[in-house]
């Protein structure tokens, strides 16, 4: 019999191990689904894990997608510690992009070096707009964050599509849902001559090291996480909840709407009805695997980079659909949530014993 | 505005409508339990590819809605599993589950998007369903909408009058006050969780096989969400998840009603008007933080863990 027995304490070992863990049983299940369709499974794994980064081209590529759901995980990451439940970087997201495209689209034929910063700002603007009308809504009307922000991730896509569909539209565009390109001073300048990794990526390191030092080096940072761990034990010590909601939502949100403006000013260069695949909810799973600590999310969002480039990679050579990638996210969640039990309680294999009557009083212990 | 359009947005409010409520109930014994299970689109998602696939290779769609259901069972077991016996948090099990059903389904229908069946026909009864304005709403709907009215009296009866339904709130209200009377704690809430799957797995098959019909990746769009948000609109009380559901299936169709008085609003804009409309009735409804306390289950959302 396995029995399943409390620890007393939290286990750090597991904490870490757990993701690992995860990622391994992740592959596994993938690795026997690929044998149920006929696939080599050793091949596959290949295809999808090793492949698409093995040479430079694939690396530079990584780099590119790491940025946006790193920028996402970081900022949630904050939220997270503080136990508010952002499920909106994909709207927060969204909508930096859309702001950021608004401002860009304006400044098209625009020159000097003040027209980047001037969009960016805008996007960052953009997320914090989204995520601060779900803080206002939780702070004053007490409304649960969870439903709003993920309505207003609806939402966000649909006045993306009128955007796209209407004011924004390139009006030589022969009709096509998308804007007109941006001009040269509104893009990300390219880091690596010969390859798209732009700055965006150092704009990502740059958050994870102002969110490292702010959560484990501020004031602030520590009163998130007090609030988070007994809202009661910081209501007590005089922190101020509401403020703190506020700077924790905004936070993730300006990182969120950051990552989307990087998006149109990056790889797309102009604004169109897809600028995520997902990445805001792919954030989600980042920040956990991440353990909610920067160096953590930094290696999960490169998985999750990884497993996007897989996907496509396995749609090329496999002819498998590209929903692998979404498959594989649910599936890594889920082990890790499985895994997770472990820092709590430890496994026991006992003898099957004979079931025996146990006296009530015992049973009603707790 | 003519009578034919108010005829038509009237059977189309109740018709929309339906899947919301075949969730929303289901999620609504769940939670009664103390169980939040925030998975309902990813089992929804399941339940309408699987019904769909079901139904185009067999031709039949009984089976198609039965394996649906089974589909969203299975679902619901994993959520049981993972936040049961190895105590997982709710919140991030239910979030894991939408993900991994959204990407499931999309990775098992990738085949069958835009294959076109013979999806369930609305009835028709000579003379009462061509009555003007109330006609097709109430007989000239499909036999799930029918099947819903039904479920929605059983699960009425069985939580206001049934002495199981009384079992199921005191599990929720207060866990370990029904475990110390004898109370079977996990089974009750196993059971909840598995009619909530049944239940999501329905709406899902009703989406595929009878509303659309058809499968598209996301097809749920949220709806699964929304049923969240209705049973906190509905106070956790089964009569107003009957009327908030088909409030909720008319904001869904209103770019009938606009285009019905002329105006001419951009289809993306009134594509916004459900989640809207979810996101203003949560502040009102919240906005009395005492009274939202008292109404939702006591125990709602809290792992259950029987010292022995």
């Amino acid at each position: 019999m396995i029995k399943l027995e409390p620890r007393g304490e939290r286990s750090t070992t597991m904490a870490y191990l757990s993701p690992l863990l995860a990622a391994f049983l992740t592959m596994l299940t993938g690795a026997i689904l690929f044998t149920v369709l006929g696939i080599d499974p050793v091949d596959a794994l290949i295809t999808i894990l090793y492949v698409p980064i093995s040479d430079t081209h694939g690396i530079a590529e990584l780099c590119v997608k790491t940025a946006p759901i790193l920028l996402c995980a970081i900022g949630l990451s904050v939220v997270f510690k503080a136990k508010i439940w952002n499920i909106g970087a994909e709207g927060q997201l969204l909508m930096g992009g859309l702001f950021g495209s608004f401002i860009a689209l304006q400044l098209i034929e625009a020159e000097g070096f003040w027209v980047l910063p001037l969009v960016l700002i805008a996007g960052v603007i953009g997320g914090m707009f989204w995520a601060g009308i779900a803080a206002i809504l939780k702070v004053r009307f007490n409304t649960n964050e969870i439903l709003t922000t993920i309505m207003m991730n609806y939402i966000a896509l649909n006045i993306l599509l009128w955007a796209v569909h209407g004011p924004l539209k390139d009006p030589e565009g022969y009709n096509f849902p998308e804007s007109a390109l941006f001009g040269d001073a509104s893009l990300l300048p390219i880091l690596i001559e010969g390859t798209r990794v732009n700055f965006g990526i150092a704009l990502a390191l740059l958050a994870v090291v102002a969110v490292w030092v702010l959560m484990s080096r501020s004031f602030y940072g520590f009163q998130i996480k007090v609030m988070g761990m007994d809202a009661g034990a910081a209501r007590l010590s005089g922190f101020k909840e509401k403020r703190l909601t506020y700077f924790a939502l905004l936070l993730s949100g300006g990182l969120a709407g950051l990552a989307g403006v990087g998006e149109v000013t990056g790889p797309i260069g102009q604004l169109i009805p897809q600028i995520s695949p997902g990445y805001g909810y792919a954030a989600i799973i980042v920040a956990f695997l991440g353990r909610l600590h920067p160096v953590g999310i930094l290696f999960a969002s490169l998985l999750m980079a990884l497993l996007y480039m897989g996907g496509e990679m396995a749609q090329i050579s496999l002819g498998l659909p590209l929903a692998l990638t979404g498959l594989f996210q649910g599936m890594l969640l889920f082990y890790l949530l499985a895994c997770d039990v472990l820092i709590a309680f430890r496994i026991r294999l006992k003898p099957k014993k004979a079931k025996t009557l146990q006296p009530l009083a015992t049973e009603t212990q707790g | 505005m003519d009578i034919d359009l108010i005829t038509n947005i009237l059977y189309a409010m109740i018709r929309t409508g339906t899947p919301l409520l075949i969730v929303a109930m289901g999620e609504l014994i769940c939670e009664k339990s103390g169980v939040l299970n925030l998975g309902q689109e990813g089992m929804m998602l399941m339940g309408a590819v699987v019904g769909f696939i079901v139904t185009l290779l067999s031709g039949s769609l009984l089976l198609g809605f039965l394996l649906a259901m089974v589909a969203g069972v299975l679902m619901s077991l994993i959520f049981g599993l993972i936040t049961m016996e190895l105590s997982a948090n709710q919140v991030a099990t239910g979030l894991a589950l939408t993900i991994f059903g959204t990407g499931l389904s999309a990775f098992v229908g990738s085949d069958f998007v835009g294959k076109p069946i013979a999806g369930l026909d609305p009835i028709h009864i000579p003379v009462l369903t061509d009555l003007p304005i109330i006609g097709r709403m109430l007989f000239g709907q499909d036999l799930v909408v029918y099947l819903s009215f039904l479920l929605f009296a059983a699960v009425y009866w069985f939580i206001n009058y049934s002495r199981p339904g009384l079992v199921l709130k005191a599990v929720g209200e207060n866990p370990h006050a029904a475990n110390a009377i004898g109370l079977p704690v996990m089974r009750t809430r196993y059971l909840a969780i598995i009619f909530g799957g049944a239940m999501a797995g329905l709406a899902g098959g009703y989406l595929s096989l009878a509303y659309t019909p058809l499968w598209a990746e996301n097809m749920t769009a949220g709806r699964g969400w929304i049923a969240l948000a209705l049973v906190v609109f509905a106070s956790w009380k089964v009569e107003r998840v009957l009327l908030g559901a088909w409030l909720f299936g008319l904001a869904s169709i209103l770019h009938l009603v606009f285009q019905g008085l002329g105006f001419s609003v951009s289809p993306n804009l009134l594509a916004m008007l459900p989640y809207l409309a979810t996101i203003v009735v949560l502040v009102i409804l919240s906005s009395n933080q005492s009274r939202s306390r008292l109404v939702a289950p006591m125990s709602l959302g809290n792992p259950f863990y029987a010292k022995s």
